[in-house]
């Protein structure tokens, strides 16, 4: 893990998370600080506990043991109304978007904003979503249905919906999953500008390692419930674990015999 | 694979049923506690009440005037033969108002609308839907909870006094094709044996199966899993428990509401 990092604030932190469903046990001592501004992307296979772990910083699950602080406050320990107020400071962008499908885009990205902004004229709405839909360059589809949208547009609702609230944090959960190449490059791209145009940290879930390598300041491996690797992408794949390299190399499909790692990054 | 004792296994059905009936208390207790909470979905509510109320109507209508006409069609012989088919609006109306018409439009929206609300819960629920509301900071249960049951509850009993009516036309349009009456002299010979205790269990049994409805459709909806098997689970869930619960509530209600007469 990069040393400067230490020293800015922590606007996440988790220690000795344990979460199971039933005899699966998918977190066991997960322990993570994420520093206000950075991208942390958390990488693994599927079913690792991912999408677990940001669901539990989001209150959206309650961990079976541990502290999960966020923003300085502990997650489990939060009532209703403060956990609304804490979600406030949230974005959370779905694997499948979880755009409404019965409401327009138009309508999708007021939801949060007029339930939670009191007395808001409608046109000062209006201009709040046509600038988070400029934001996310999809300013043509305010009245179109999630249907008709394509699954890259859908992503990048999905991000606009919640920059609406201007969160301090940003859950990505797989926001490659299921895009073509070009569209993922174009989703990496929004993600970094979301950091830089909000100010935003963010938490990155993935097991695309293109994603990983541009949007992340770090890089935490994610294997049997407990993160097995953290620092840069090169630091996390100059390895020779077995587990680490595989997951590099069919990533990348290259057989896992074929070049060593390392040397693949470096080229 | 290892078997377990049947006793084990009976407990453990009771031990889930149990569970169920304390979720769906919890539920019920919510709702109420919503209800009275603030920051009240008060467009929601309305656009529930267009789509369960207003997009009934043409079944509600084509099943309770067939109703009213069939009902008095099979009456008419058995009166025939005591020379009493006078009585006819008089016994067609205390059993539409009585017990068909709430019946009958909680039977239909229990299938129309309750595995409607059931289906679109679920499909939320495994679509994270109702978690992308809720880490928006947006109560979903006071938007999507409160609002339908509220619409169910309000829209059953219009729809069914509604259908009551529908269904008495039924009934004068086959009376007045085999006898010389009209409109007026049928509607005072029906109401004449129609009391208040008769329209005020109708309203009580039609805000009861409304209630029912609502809540049942949204509790099996919100707690539904398994991805797309969870949405047909919680469709089918939800009119068969609310069809039961809507038998036994009538049973009830009868028995209550004959203890007054």
């Amino acid at each position: 893990m990069a040393n400067h990092t230490t020293e800015r604030e922590s606007v996440i932190t988790i220690r000795g998370l344990y979460k199971s469903f039933g005899d699966l046990h998918v977190l066991r001592d997960v322990n993570l600080d994420v520093y206000r501004g950075e991208n942390v992307v958390v990488l693994g296979r599927s079913g690792t506990g991912k999408s677990v772990l940001i669901k539990i910083i989001s209150g959206l699950l309650t961990p079976d043991k541990g502290s999960v602080k966020v923003l300085g406050q502990e997650v489990a320990d939060l009532n209703d109304k403060q956990l609304r107020e804490l979600r406030l400071k949230l974005g959370f962008l779905f694997q499948n978007s979880a755009l409404y499908d019965s409401m327009t885009v138009g309508e999708n990205l007021e939801f949060p904003l007029v339930r939670n902004v009191k007395n808001l004229s409608r046109g000062e709405i209006n201009r709040k979503v046509a600038e988070v839909l400029d934001s996310v360059g999809l300013k043509k589809t305010l009245h179109q249905m999630p249907s008709e949208l394509s699954g890259g547009q859908r992503k990048r609702i999905g991000i606009a919906r919640t920059l609406i609230l201007n969160p301090e944090i940003m859950l990505y959960d797989e926001p490659t999953a299921g895009l073509d190449p070009i569209t993922c490059i174009e989703i990496n791209k929004l993600i970094n500008e979301v950091r830089s145009r909000y100010n935003t940290t963010s938490i990155i879930i993935t097991h695309d390692l293109t994603c990983a390598k541009v949007t992340g300041d770090r890089i935490l491996m994610l294997l049997e419930g407990r993160f097995l690797r953290q620092g840069t992408f090169e630091e996390v794949f100059d390895t020779n674990e077995e587990q680490v390299k595989n997951f590099y190399d069919y990533n990348f499909i290259n057989p896992p015999s074929s070049s060593h790692t390392t040397h693949a990054i470096t080229q | 694979m290892k078997s377990h004792p049947k006793s084990y296994v009976i407990s453990k059905r009771i031990d889930n049923f149990s569970l169920r009936v304390y979720e769906a208390y919890i539920f019920t207790r919510r709702f109420f506690m919503e209800i009275f909470g603030g920051g009240f979905e008060f467009q929601e509510l309305i656009k529930q009440c267009f789509e369960i109320g207003y997009k009934s109507l043409p079944l509600i209508s084509l099943t309770g005037f067939i109703t009213g006409m069939v009902f008095t069609k099979q009456s008419r012989p058995s009166l025939m033969e005591f020379g009493a088919t006078s009585w006819l609006p008089s016994l067609v109306s205390i059993a539409i108002v009585r017990a068909l018409a709430p019946l009958i439009t909680s039977l239909i929206s229990a299938g129309k609308v309750g595995s409607s609300i059931g289906a679109e819960l679920a499909s939320m629920r495994v679509t994270e839907q109702i978690d992308a509301m809720e880490v928006s900071a947006v109560n979903p249960f006071k938007f999507l909870i409160v609002t339908r049951v509220l619409a169910t509850t309000i829209t059953i009993p219009i729809l069914s006094f509604y259908c009551a009516f529908v269904g008495l036309m039924g009934s004068f349009l086959d009376i007045t094709l085999n006898e010389e009456t009209n409109l007026q002299a049928y509607f005072q010979n029906a109401f004449e044996q129609i009391t208040f205790l008769d329209i005020g269990s109708a309203l009580i049994k039609a805000v009861a199966y409304g209630f029912t409805i609502g809540l049942v459709g949204c509790y099996k909806g919100y707690y539904a899993n398994k991805g797309t098997q969870g949405v047909g689970e919680a469709a089918n869930g939800a009119v068969v428990t609310s069809m039961f619960l809507i038998f036994l509530e009538e049973v009830a209600i009868v028995q209550v509401t004959n203890w007054f007469r």
